[in-house]
């Protein structure tokens, strides 16, 4: 009986359970879902981490190739984040060219590196001017159940924090860059960014990490990135209802209590 | 029509023109100092049977920029602008239908995506397409030394720290947009966006204007 009801009123279906605070899935309306980060999965890869978040499920993998530096700054390599949300992990996406929602995700996860300068790019540098180190971030999601953004930052953070870097020296006759695949580094990550990711239901209520069927129901949602000095990393509300400025600041608390839920979970690994 | 920013308010002066092209249903040319988006609206308009959806009319928004194809930055913004279109147009009035929002960057001289939002306002209104609120963007651009510039020119965002860009509704002045490049802590965040929030008077009181000048004339 209740099944059909969820059919035919989803949304009617959803309040009833709000009016309890709580979800369909028995979480409390700040609850994570159990999140779990597998690392070095990928053993072609030079780093790679797999998060799951309740159901949704992001591996990320990284590369590193060798690249001349850019012309305007000889001193810094790259770092190219892709994702990828195949029709593997869900059926609203088709087979063919990335679409909106992977784009969008692509460019928040570039913004993220960005902002909160999780690597220095002058520590990709090998020779300057001449050459420098590209790491190719390429996260894919094997299974979309909501909250996607925050998924794929930590599967990036989990990443990059795996990733050994082998050693290069430049051969003084031929000018050739010689990789010593004995002697690995790994990366110096100078900030860990996290993200917090809310839905808003019917222009007021807030809940945390939502599913992709509370997601489809939400009118709104909003992604907090802190790092872990309590700095804002990024303050994405890509429309969706509006939000006063002391709901924003009940999310950014949350957030930072997320982030040190997160460390902890980083440090084991 | 155009208006000089108040003292004390740091707002570039900016301008509008509507109603200036003659194939979309609504459009609008909003400069912002040196910045300048045109936007044009089509709509409620036949929609493809994917897209079609019997609560709403879909809504859909091209941001072409100045030069070259658009790109993934392109992507994400026209994502962002749609959700805040969404947020405000009453599209349960018009099912079964389509609204195409064209966005064309005319000149890029800083505040971009503020300016965007609203000649995406003002075509809205231009295409009489019934709106639950106004909305308007404004950018503030945080200096290293902690100063706040709102509106910022191309050179101030190079500079800057920090480029906060929030979108407000015009009936309680809430929240429907933000997007941040940069770092900052929370209490800069609130002053920017109290700042912000008391911008927005000159632009929606702009609005009004620009309204009671279209009709008055004819």
């Amino acid at each position: 009986m209740a099944a059909g009801f969820k059919t035919v009123e989803p949304l009617e279906y959803y309040r009833r359970f709000l009016k309890e605070n709580c979800r369909p899935d028995g979480r409390e309306l700040g609850e994570f879902r159990a999140t779990t980060v597998n690392i070095g999965s990928i053993t072609t890869a030079d780093g790679s981490a797999l998060v799951k978040l309740g159901n949704t499920t992001v591996i990320c993998g990284i590369k590193a190739e060798f690249a001349a530096p850019p012309v305007d700054a000889t001193n810094k390599g790259y770092i190219v984040p892709d994702v990828d949300l195949p029709p593997l992990c869900s059926a609203r996406f088709r087979p063919g060219p990335p679409g909106e929602e992977a784009q969008a995700v692509s460019q928040f996860i570039a913004d993220v590196i960005e902002n909160s300068q999780i690597i220095m790019k002058e520590d990709l540098c090998i020779v300057n001017g001449k050459l420098a180190w590209v790491l190719y971030c390429d996260i894919i999601c094997l299974d979309y159940d909501g909250n996607i953004l925050d998924a794929c930052t930590f599967a990036l953070l989990a990443a990059l924090n795996n990733v050994q870097l082998p050693a290069v020296a430049i051969n003084e006759e031929t000018g050739l860059a010689e990789v010593n695949l004995k002697q690995k580094t790994p990366l110096n990550i100078r900030k860990y960014p996290v993200a917090t990711s809310f839905a808003i239901f019917d222009d007021t209520l807030l809940i945390v990490d939502p599913t992709a069927e509370e997601e489809d129901l939400a009118t709104g949602t909003v992604t907090i990135v802190t790092d872990e000095e309590g700095r804002l990393c990024s303050v994405h509300k890509p429309g969706g209802s509006p939000l006063t400025g002391a709901k924003l600041q009940d999310c950014i608390t949350r957030a930072i209590t997320r982030h040190k839920e997160v460390k902890q979970l980083m440090d084991k690994i | 029509m155009g208006s000089e920013p108040e003292p004390g308010c740091a707002l570039r002066p900016f301008a509008v023109e509507q109603g200036l092209l003659s194939r979309p249903d609504g459009s609008a040319a909003f400069v912002q100092g040196d910045t300048s988006v045109l936007a044009g609206v089509y709509g409620p308009a036949e929609v493809r049977s994917s897209r079609e959806s019997p609560e709403r009319a879909a809504l859909d928004v091209l941001l072409r920029p100045k030069v070259g194809l658009p790109g993934v930055l392109e992507r994400s913004r026209e994502q962002m602008v749609r959700r805040a279109c969404e947020a405000a147009l009453l599209g349960e009035l018009h099912p079964r239908s389509s609204v195409t929002l064209v966005l064309q960057v005319v000149s890029d001289a800083g505040s971009l995506l503020s300016c965007c939002l609203n000649a995406a306002c003002l075509a809205l209104l231009d295409a009489g397409l019934p709106l639950r609120s106004l909305f308007c963007g404004v950018t503030c651009a945080l200096a290293p030394d902690g100063a706040v510039a709102l509106d910022p020119s191309a050179r101030q965002e190079k500079e800057a720290r920090a480029v906060l860009t929030f979108a407000f509704e015009s009936t309680e002045k809430r929240l429907l947009l933000s997007t941040t490049r940069g770092a900052c802590s929370a209490k800069e965040l609130h002053q920017c966006l109290a700042l912000a929030q008391r911008a927005t008077d000159t632009i929606f009181q702009f609005y009004r204007d620009s309204a009671r000048r279209k009709f008055s004339k004819s």
